[in-house]
């Protein structure tokens, strides 16, 4: 088993107002030096059976159609080794 | 015999109720239609109405774009049904892709709750023609992802074409100095699509139907009779 992460940002073009509010928060806790903050969604997939390039390609699909919406996100499909991730 | 509207509801959606009684005021017959129904009864019209269709999990509208009542609607939309997305009725509709453009968190991240003043932009639609062009009204916002945006193309596009149907009324004497409420770019409130029988805005006519409740008046009352004329005449 696989795992598949998605990970899903705000185009660098569009305001990303929570980011902001993030950012701004930072020095209040005493957090310096940190010029921007860019908030996303990450999405861990669990995938059953092998992850060959059939498989990555329907996720890639998905990601294109659900969890990211294209007109204002980006997103990057990439694998992750469960057993690696365990170690 | 009167016009059928259908009334779309989600799980989460909180307008439905309020949707059937303005159709009903404007003298047409509210249809109920659920999330799960794999047809449209046969309706002549359909609103999809505001709230928070499965939480705004996701991103608002994300996930009622994929219920089953949302095929035969998304087909017959494209042949010309006359559709009104309301609030997150319009973030299902971009969703869908049946409108351009989609809703980000207001700009200043508050969610936001009053009258607010437009401007009819386009009275030529399906949804607008009780309207006169340039008219300005004044309905109730309440949303929290209410920004407007879209790529400067599909803007200059919208504009050139004629479908910013509403524009938020931000200068001027008659504006209420709020300014824009939520950062949509170029004041846009509302658009519709090409043919014009699909239109989506953020504020909310239903709620501006009886002169008892709401801002007091009934400037959201023209959507609901400019549809039942279209559709009794047709």
């Amino acid at each position: 088993m696989a795992r598949v992460v998605v990970d899903v940002m705000l185009k660098p073009e569009i305001l990303d107002p929570q980011g902001q509010a993030v950012q701004r928060a930072l020095p209040r806790l005493g957090f310096d030096g940190i010029s921007d903050v860019r908030q996303g969604k990450r999405f861990e997939l669990e995938v059953d059976g092998p992850v060959d390039e059939a498989a990555l390609a329907r996720i890639h699909d998905l990601a294109e159609s659900f969890l990211a919406n294209t007109v204002i996100e980006d997103f990057t499909v990439r694998v992750e080794e469960v057993a690696e991730a365990a170690k | 015999m009167t016009a059928r509207i259908g009334v779309v509801t989600f799980p989460g959606s909180l307008d439905d109720r309020d949707t059937q009684r303005a159709i009903r005021v404007a003298g047409a017959e509210p249809v109920a239609l659920w999330h799960k129904d794999k047809d449209l009864k046969q309706v002549d019209a359909v609103v999809l109405c505001g709230g928070f269709s499965y939480g705004d999990y996701l991103r608002a509208g994300a996930i009622a774009r994929f219920s089953p009542v949302m095929e035969p609607l998304l087909e017959q939309a494209k042949a010309g049904l006359p559709v009104l997305g309301i609030c997150n009725g319009f973030q299902i509709l971009t969703e869908a892709h049946l409108l351009p453009g989609t809703m980000l968190r207001n700009d200043h991240l508050h969610f936001i709750c009053r009258d607010q003043k437009l401007r009819v932009e386009n009275a030529e639609t399906s949804w607008t023609t009780d309207y006169a062009a340039g008219q300005e009204i004044s309905i109730p916002l309440k949303n929290n992802d209410g920004q407007y945006v879209a790529d400067a193309y599909t803007l200059d596009k919208l504009e050139a074409e004629g479908r910013v149907a509403f524009r938020y009324l931000v200068h001027g004497e008659a504006a209420d100095g709020y300014g824009n409420p939520n950062g949509s770019q170029r004041d846009i409130a509302g658009v519709s699509n090409e043919a014009g029988n699909v239109v989506g805005l953020m504020p909310h006519p239903e709620h501006a139907v009886e002169p008892l409740i709401g801002t007091g008046r009934t400037d959201g009352l023209p959507f609901f009779t400019s549809i039942l004329k279209k559709l009794v005449n047709a």
